[in-house]
């Protein structure tokens, strides 16, 4: 696809190791009539300290890219790299001190039997910090939630509570690459622009590299500089977020999602 | 009649440090129209709605002085009576869709099980309307999805399998918290437009838990906007834009918009008077001989 080299092409200005390079990865699931590609043949770049956004069809593979990175599938072939390392079958502890990853689905996500405390000190004693009661004070209140939540369970808290919960543990370990799937739709839009706003902080303080699947493009369009639209286990298109903001695409699909994405927002304000 | 009254409606948790007040004294009615609830993380959406259907567990205290269905009073009816109100005449997508599945058992079967239920149909009958009710969730491959177990399905595609769930009861309301906040455009507009025509052609009662205000603006005919436990406006979906409360003026600002990109987004200064003054009603939402007209000009039978 002639438009991803060109994009890729760009993407190579800075010299050194880019964060994460997918090279053709495929993803599959079962077998028989059962087999599903879940992603077929995807190639991105995303150079240290980038943003970038994974958008399109519900159940085209968004979630699948991130997963196979943080090494919960394991029937995928082609090449994923991680700060120049090639990812083989099993990820190192190392690993997830450098890439975190936030679920879609943060009640399957967070232990029913373990408290907000429990999850945050666990995560921070497994890699090695210092004054774990100060650091899962600042986390919380980071992500909005004050220290009252700290003792809570997860069936204790409302939705975008453990949506929060989630993206305080992914923090803690101070990775420098995060995975976040859908991190604000359980959000209401108050909250939703307090992790936006922490999230586009801590990129600036740390040089940190995201990729983030969200079906909110105005979301996308706020934290990321690239996108790439899926359909159906295809990258169809990556284009710049400008681009996007001026419906410059050529893959009808990636247009038929602006235009009802733009158009809705632009009749209804 | 209205279909649901909600009045005075309290729920309550115990805490080391006393009482915690999650909702405190909700009261709205339902029509056969589609109601949208909005508000901040944690202001009592869910629990509103799990209230209405019994659903909240002790140490959760519920009060109310009443909930009623069609005049019926929801807090007087027996836990069985209760059973069959939850199975038929109200029915509930809960906020995490994958959750309310059962792991263990293929999708497929499930759909077949609450279709059976309900309709005492043949197992080959049940079956083709479930493979038909996955393909009115725009589900591409619903032959393999029927097979399939819930964890094997992507965000989206468990939330609309709950979608078409909830909607085989044939119920007369429908509580849908966050039906659609996983998916894409395309497919919500589906989704919506079943649940729209629910509405239109058989007189559902919708309510429409969402964060979303650009969708309930534009979907729902009225809208509550609740902050910490209480309903503080309501007002019509259509004037969402112009809503007077600062909180409600707050969360449009806090929106980031495709069409116009700043660097950070406007967050919300909350007031210490928006937990105790009065809610602005605009809507006179008690007074349903007057039809919401809807946007789309369509009218509520
Ligand atoms: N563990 C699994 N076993 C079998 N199939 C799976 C599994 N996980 C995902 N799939 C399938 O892979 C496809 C892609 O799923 P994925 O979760 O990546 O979609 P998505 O783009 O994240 O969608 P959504 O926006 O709805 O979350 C879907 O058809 C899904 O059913
Ligand atoms: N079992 C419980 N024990 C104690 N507090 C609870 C319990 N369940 C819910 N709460 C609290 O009640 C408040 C309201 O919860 P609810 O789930 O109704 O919020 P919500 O408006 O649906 O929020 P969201 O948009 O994040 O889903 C929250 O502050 C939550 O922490
Ligand atoms: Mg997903
Ligand atoms: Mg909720």
């Amino acid at each position: 696809m002639s438009e991803i080299n060109h994009v890729r092409n760009t993407d190579a200005t800075t010299s050194s190791t880019p964060a994460i390079e997918i090279d053709n990865l495929s993803v599959w699931f079962g077998h028989g009539h059962d087999r599903v590609d879940a992603v077929k043949s995807a190639n991105f770049n995303l150079p240290t300290g980038a943003s970038f956004g994974l958008v399109g069809e519900s159940g085209s593979g968004k979630s699948t890219i991130l997963r196979a990175l943080t090494g919960l599938v394991k029937t995928w072939q082609g090449t994923m790299r991680v700060n120049g390392h090639d990812l083989g079958k099993k990820r190192s502890k190392d690993f997830y001190k450098q890439v975190q990853m936030v679920f879609q689905d943060p009640y399957a996500s967070l232990h029913p039997r373990h408290s907000v405390d429990q999850v945050l000190s666990e995560t921070l004693s497994l890699h090695k910090f210092k004054n774990i009661n100060d650091r899962i004070e600042k986390l919380l209140t980071d992500v909005g939630l004050g220290p009252q939540f700290r003792f809570r369970y997860p069936h204790q808290l409302s939705g975008g509570q453990r949506q929060r919960v989630a993206i305080a543990r992914a923090l803690a370990p101070e990775p420098s690459i995060l995975l976040l799937d859908e991190p604000t739709s359980a959000l209401d839009v108050s909250v939703q622009a307090e992790i936006l706003n922490l999230l586009t902080d801590l990129r600036e303080e740390q040089n940190l590299t995201y990729l983030m699947v969200s079906h909110n493009l105005a979301v996308v369009g706020h934290l990321c500089e690239n996108i790439a639209v899926m359909q159906n286990g295809e990258i169809v298109e990556i284009l710049s977020v400008e681009d996007m903001r001026e419906l410059k695409s050529t893959h009808p699909y990636t247009q038929n999602l602006l235009q009802s994405s733009l158009g809705f927002v632009r009749e209804e304000c | 009649m209205n279909l649901l009254e909600v009045d005075n409606l309290h729920v309550q948790f115990p805490t080391r440090s006393g009482t915690f007040d999650a909702v405190r004294g909700v009261s709205f009615s339902l029509g056969r129209e589609r109601l949208g609830i909005v508000g901040e993380s944690g202001s009592g959406k869910s629990l509103t709605g799990r209230a209405i259907l019994r659903l909240i567990k002790p140490p959760g205290i519920v009060t109310a002085d009443k909930i009623s269905l069609e005049g019926e009073n929801l807090l007087d009816l027996s836990e069985r009576q209760m059973r069959k109100v939850r199975g038929q005449r109200i029915s509930m997508v809960m906020q995490d869709p994958k959750f309310s599945l059962n792991p263990v058992m293929r999708v497929g079967e499930q759909i077949v099980e609450a279709y059976s239920q309900h309709t005492r149909a043949s197992r080959k009958e049940a079956k083709a309307k479930a493979i038909e009710m996955l393909e009115a969730v725009s589900i591409r491959d619903s032959e393999r999805v029927f097979r399939a177990y819930p964890h094997e399905m992507s965000g989206g595609m468990g939330q609309r399998i709950m979608i078409a769930m909830m909607l085989i009861p044939n119920p007369q309301i429908l509580i849908a918290d966050e039906p659609t906040s996983a998916l894409d455009v395309s497919v919500q507009t589906q989704v919506l437009s079943i649940m729209d025509r629910l509405v239109q052609e058989r007189g559902m009662g919708l309510v429409f838990i969402s964060h979303d205000l650009n969708l309930v603006s534009a979907f729902c005919d009225r809208v509550l906007i609740m902050y910490g436990g209480r309903v503080v406006e309501t007002c019509r979906a259509d004037q969402l834009y112009n809503a007077k409360h600062p909180y409600t003026q707050g969360l449009l600002n806090s929106l980031p918009r495709l069409d116009t990109p700043v660097n950070r987004l406007q967050v919300l200064q909350r007031d210490d008077a928006w937990m105790t003054d009065n809610p602005q009603l605009d809507d006179k939402p008690d007074d349903l001989t007057q039809p919401h007209i809807s946007k789309t000009d369509a009218e509520t039978p």
